[in-house]
């Protein structure tokens, strides 16, 4: 499937030879086949998630194509019932909350770190960055019973207090620090090799001017870096949005408090067959990342392109 | 906490801050003042830590004013955190000193997180593999001659290793094409694009969902089938199938939803990589006669050859430590024959209660990730070599 076929000679190939042959009716026909498989499951949620209980539980959500004009196959009660019987607006805000920070917070420092790893002198500055990288393959469920131990109990060495008692968890703050953790040696490796190819020469420059480090990086670095900013700014604001695990353990289901993604599982659990009702929920915590990801879909792919995948 | 002491015992030593980052600072009264803007800055600076830590600890606070608090000292926080320490630095009078602390302001906070959140760990999970089920008594390598003998553990292995040469080579595969192709479109790039890189925003949890709408099983007299799948073969006069649970295929079934999930960055990065391939070098081989096929063969994939091992490495170590797909499916996964390494360290931690396996078997999946962890290291220091 991947051979791009070669056309036979038609006017469109009529150009001078060498220019891309553009638009031939197998890569159109490929390429929507492709596109529509791949929408199809999320097709089905919206439909599903505008129609009637009755009329979803008995039928396939693709039967409305037979007829998608009627009134009657529609209504938005799903959401409604969703939004306030089953709290997802409180989940809604509890996961902004946490959302947020998580994204800012981690590549605020990642981005100091990488600027030291790539053009300040000190020692051990290789084997800490290694070690940095290297823990990105830490599996995130490896850390979270410790992780949720020091939350509770703190911890002791040789009886010693180590670690204090910070009473973090099922708070804000300790989902944080959590995600920061989890998220930094990937944001450093990305900000990294992107800080770490800007040209040295500006940054000789601005030092001969006079410029102090914390200068040169919020003055020069931050504003040259916002590609691979942005673009792990959408990575992590999703992967944290889209978080069940880490907010299960650490924040709890409790009604005041859960996130989105919680709340939805707690409802697979409560509601499994209300798929009128899951559909609906689905597709609130859908909502967001799709609005993110679509409006900064430029940077997230440029800041990709031009750090980390940089040949 | 590390947020709050290191900037108050900065100031105890303040001096002029003179030197060449202090630009015309050198008339005393003027540093003098600048002294004293840093000494309060700071503590202005703690003493919002202080109060807010305490508020957003509070669960009885209101819930607006915490999430609104809380966005604050997110965002702002941690930069003015940052500044202070920075400034806090800047008042140590030898410039030696001075410049042999600053690097470790800058990377000191990565470190102090990390540590907290993954070296310990790391460590903690490490000894708590050679105890037993609640982590009290050592019992040697038990867990480990567990972890290769049970009968679910090692169908586990064989699945995960399933899952990280299929998913990865799919999604690649698909992405790449993909990008090819799109790439050609004279409209519309932009929008086909969109459609499969979507799935990417889809939590698990919500995947999950969609997919039972495309899976989903009743047997004949229960009602009709709401499931796409057996939809069409219903309409098709077949029998509806239990698609997940017709081993060995449900794996490919449950893989699917990987590769329908991320195929998208794969076509995204890839799409840029071949969009930053110079023309020329693409027209001078059509010039000489290429054929489609032997441009994208001999062109295309030797220049992004760099990037799909980078993006293949990512999927690898993704679906070595898939576990939602599976974990959220409704029927058990051990009748079913689904299992995966991840999924099964999950449910000897949570579910089985069972610290020393589960723990055995995070230590075994992260020695699998230690080959990546080599290439990464090599990657460094070739970036180095060429600065």
């Amino acid at each position: 499937m991947s051979t791009p076929v070669v056309v036979a000679p038609t006017e469109e190939e009529a150009r001078a030879p060498g220019e891309v042959r553009r638009g031939g009716w197998f890569i159109r026909i490929t390429i929507a086949v492709i596109a529509v498989l791949w929408s199809i499951p999320t097709a089905g949620v919206l439909v599903t998630s505008f129609r009637p209980e009755r009329l979803v539980d008995t039928s396939g959500w693709w039967t409305v194509l037979a007829n998608p004009f009627r009134a009657a196959e529609w209504t938005i009660e799903n959401y409604r019932l969703a939004i306030e019987a089953e709290g997802l607006g409180n989940a809604f805000m509890n996961s902004l909350a946490v959302a947020i920070p998580a994204t800012v917070i981690p590549i605020a420092i990642a981005a100091f770190a990488a600027y030291a790893f790539s053009w300040m002198e000190f020692r051990g500055r290789y084997i800490l960055f290694v070690a940095v990288v290297g823990l990105m393959v830490v599996p995130l469920q490896m850390a979270l019973i410790p992780v949720l131990r020091l939350f509770v109990g703190g911890a002791t060495l040789f009886g010693l207090r180590v670690f204090p008692d910070l009473d973090l968890n099922q708070s804000f703050l300790g989902i944080w620090l959590a995600h920061t953790g989890f998220g930094l040696p990937l944001a450093t490796y990305l900000l990294y090799n992107y800080v770490a190819s800007l040209p040295s020469s500006i940054i000789e420059s601005a030092k001969i001017d006079g410029a102090d480090h914390f200068t040169i990086f919020w003055r020069l670095i931050i504003p040259l870096s916002v590609p691979a900013l942005a673009a792990f700014a959408i990575f992590q604001f999703m992967w944290v949005w889209n978080d069940l695990l880490v907010a299960y353990v650490l924040l709890g289901g409790a009604q005041e408090n859960r996130v989105l993604t919680v709340a939805l599982r707690n409802l697979v659990g409560a509601r499994g067959e209300n798929w009128h009702l899951l559909t609906a929920a689905a597709f609130i915590s859908m909502s967001l990342p799709l609005v993110v990801f679509f409006s900064l879909q430029k940077y997230f792919v440029r800041g990709l392109t031009a750090g980390a995948v940089k040949g | 906490m590390r947020t709050t002491d290191q900037p108050t015992t900065g100031p105890e030593t303040p001096s002029t801050p003179e030197g060449p980052g202090a630009p015309e600072g050198s008339k005393p009264e003027r540093s003098a003042r600048r002294v004293l803007a840093v000494v309060v800055g700071v503590a202005v600076v703690v003493a919002l830590f202080l109060f807010s830590f305490d508020l957003l600890r509070d669960r009885n606070a209101n819930r607006l004013l915490v999430v609104s608090v809380a966005l604050v000292v997110g965002v702002v926080g941690v930069f003015l955190l940052f500044w202070a320490m920075d400034r806090a630095v800047g008042l140590i009078s030898s410039e030696r000193l001075r410049e042999m602390i600053r690097p470790w302001v800058f990377v000191g906070p990565a470190l102090v997180i990390l540590s907290v959140f993954l070296v310990y760990p790391v460590f903690n999970t490490i000894l708590l593999s050679f105890k037993d089920a609640i982590g009290r008594e050592y019992v040697g390598i038990d867990n480990y001659r567990f972890v290769f003998t049970d009968r679910d553990m090692l169908k586990a292995i064989r699945n995960t290793i399933g899952w990280l040469f299929l998913v990865p080579l799919a999604a690649v595969t698909i992405g790449l094409a993909f990008a090819t192709l799109a790439d050609r479109l004279r409209r519309g790039e932009a929008v086909a694009k969109s459609l499969i890189f979507l799935p990417m925003a889809i939590s698990f949890a919500g995947a999950s969902i969609t997919w039972q709408l495309i899976y989903s099983y009743r047997p004949q007299g229960f009602g009709s089938n709401i499931g796409l799948l057996n939809g069409i073969m219903v309409g098709l006069g077949q029998d509806p199938v239990r698609w997940l649970e017709l081993q060995p295929w449900n794996n490919l079934f449950l893989m699917v939803i990987m590769v329908w999930m991320q195929t998208g960055f794969a076509m995204v990065v890839l799409s840029s990589a071949i969009k930053a391939i110079p023309d020329e070098i693409i027209e001078a081989a059509r010039i000489d006669g290429a054929s489609e096929w032997q441009v994208f063969a001999r062109i295309m994939v030797p220049s992004i050859l760099p990037t799909i091992v980078v993006v293949t490495t990512y999927m690898v170590i993704n679906a070595m430590k898939v576990f939602d797909i599976v974990f959220v499916q409704p029927a058990s996964a051990e009748v079913n024959g689904t299992v995966v390494v991840a999924e099964r360290m999950i449910r000897w931690f949570f579910l089985l209660q069972h610290n020393g396996r589960g723990a055995a078997i995070a230590v075994i999946l992260f020695v699998a990730v230690v080959p990546v962890m080599i290439w990464n290291m090599r990657r460094f220091r070739e970036q180095e070599a060429i600065r």
